[in-house]
């Protein structure tokens, strides 16, 4: 799949869904009139970034480092080609956010290790953690490392080119049987946050576990999400960033784009198409086909959302 | 020994099969020790009947880390792949369980 079908007159509603079968590594975001306008992260974006006026930033999500199981034995290596495409981009993106599960086993040294991949983009890098990111037997190493500045047990807020960019944590404290969880003080904070914006900044809400409710049955989902979106919902322009199931889905929702990010190291299976969410076991040869980068075009006061998405090989 | 009732025996005949098929090496054992393991994100069985004093061990066979907690009763350190943990059951009750990961993973030990 390439960007030549994805041309700034829209794209069909087929080939969008064609297109989430596959995902990316990275989202490349452009910010233009105030208006956040996903290009796609390397090649196909390239062209269009060269030219387009605003705020650009990426998102990646889900790099597992320490992971080393089938099909990819080496996560921190494939976190690193998506690092050297990032850095082969011809306009600098103004920032990075990172949707969480930056590492398998919240180890010090997977910490460690990403780091020294990720900083190699020199970008600042705004972080959400993901489950995988707080099993250390203290919970100390993700907070000690990016949870300076932060609220509770991790939530933030920042403005960048016009954008009001929030941080959430949805992945603490969860309750047996349900999903990913919020939590009654964060959602405080978020109303308080969003309290006095003007109803025309573009919110930008990023979190681990999609806050919408992709599928229940594998805790796809958020308790409380519908929560968060009620205080955004006088707001012209609303963009959802998620990660953690490491694939490509979107949907359009009134003045809401959801939008879920790949992973850069092992994809995960549609919605029920596997006895359960564990790691997609495919060829060594598919592997990276399947950690391809995405990117997202959309506008405001339109439905249609543009994807491009490119393998990181093949 | 022990007498068994029709549901004992269905839960002790549910589990022969389980470890029948999923993990070969494992013979019947005793009432002082028993499994649990984790495919699929999925606990099994995911309910068991134990006498007091029985130890639970559980094993994780995902490639991707668990936990088990039962709400102020017990709670495991993150288990990766093929990791154990095991509790013994010195109060009779129902002891509901889930991973702390993955919420919608839950499970229920019967102690009697």
């Amino acid at each position: 799949m390439s960007g030549h079908d994805h041309g700034d007159d829209g794209v069909s509603r087929r080939k969008v869904l064609e297109c989430m079968t596959w995902a990316g590594t990275g989202v490349l975001w452009t910010v233009t009139g105030g208006v956040p306008r996903s290009l796609g992260i390397i090649d196909s974006a390239q062209a269009a970034t060269a030219d387009a006026p605003g705020m650009t930033f990426l998102q990646i999500s889900d790099s597992h480092v320490g992971f080393d199981k089938p099909a990819n034995p080496n996560a921190l290596g494939t976190l690193e080609e998506a690092v050297n495409k990032i850095n082969a981009m011809p306009v600098k993106p103004s920032f990075m956010i990172h949707t969480g599960d930056i590492t398998h086993l919240s180890k010090a040294a997977e910490f460690d290790n990403a780091e020294r991949i990720i900083s190699q983009t020199k970008l600042d890098v705004h972080y959400v953690p993901g489950e995988h990111d707080f099993i250390d037997e203290e919970v100390k190493f993700y907070r000690e490392r990016y949870g300076r500045g932060t609220k509770g047990q991790g939530w933030y807020s920042f403005d960048a080119g016009g954008v009001h960019f929030i941080g959430l944590v949805n992945v603490v404290d969860l309750k047996a049987g349900g999903l990913g969880n919020l939590g009654a003080e964060q959602l405080a904070w978020l109303e308080d946050d969003l309290r006095g914006k003007s109803k025309s900044t573009p919110v930008v809400l990023f979190a681990h576990i999609p806050l919408w409710t992709v599928y229940p049955e594998w805790g796809w989902g958020t308790e409380d999400g519908g929560r968060a979106l009620e205080y955004v919902k006088g707001f012209g322009s609303v963009t959802v960033l998620n990660g953690h199931i490491h694939q490509v889905m979107q949907k359009v929702e009134g003045n809401v784009t959801f939008h879920t990010a790949r992973s850069t190291a092992f994809p995960q299976p549609a919605p029920g198409a596997a006895p359960s969410p564990g790691p997609m076991k495919v060829e060594d040869a598919k592997l990276r086909s399947m950690l391809g980068v995405a990117s997202v075009n959309f506008k405001q006061n339109e439905q249609r959302l543009a994807i491009i998405d490119t393998p990181l090989q093949g | 020994m022990k007498t068994l009732n029709r549901r004992d025996f269905a839960v002790d005949l549910g589990l022969a099969l389980a470890a029948t098929i999923l993990l070969p090496v494992t013979t019947a054992r005793a009432d002082d020790n028993m499994e649990v393991h984790i495919d699929n994100f999925v606990f099994q069985p995911a309910e068991l009947k134990i006498k007091l004093g029985t130890t639970v061990t559980w094993m994780n066979r995902d490639d991707i880390p668990h936990t088990i907690v039962s709400a102020g009763k017990f709670r495991s350190k993150t288990l990766d792949t093929d990791d154990k943990f095991s509790f013994t059951f010195t109060n009779a009750g129902d002891y509901k369980y889930f991973c702390s990961l993955h919420p919608h993973m839950t499970g229920m030990i019967k102690v009697e």
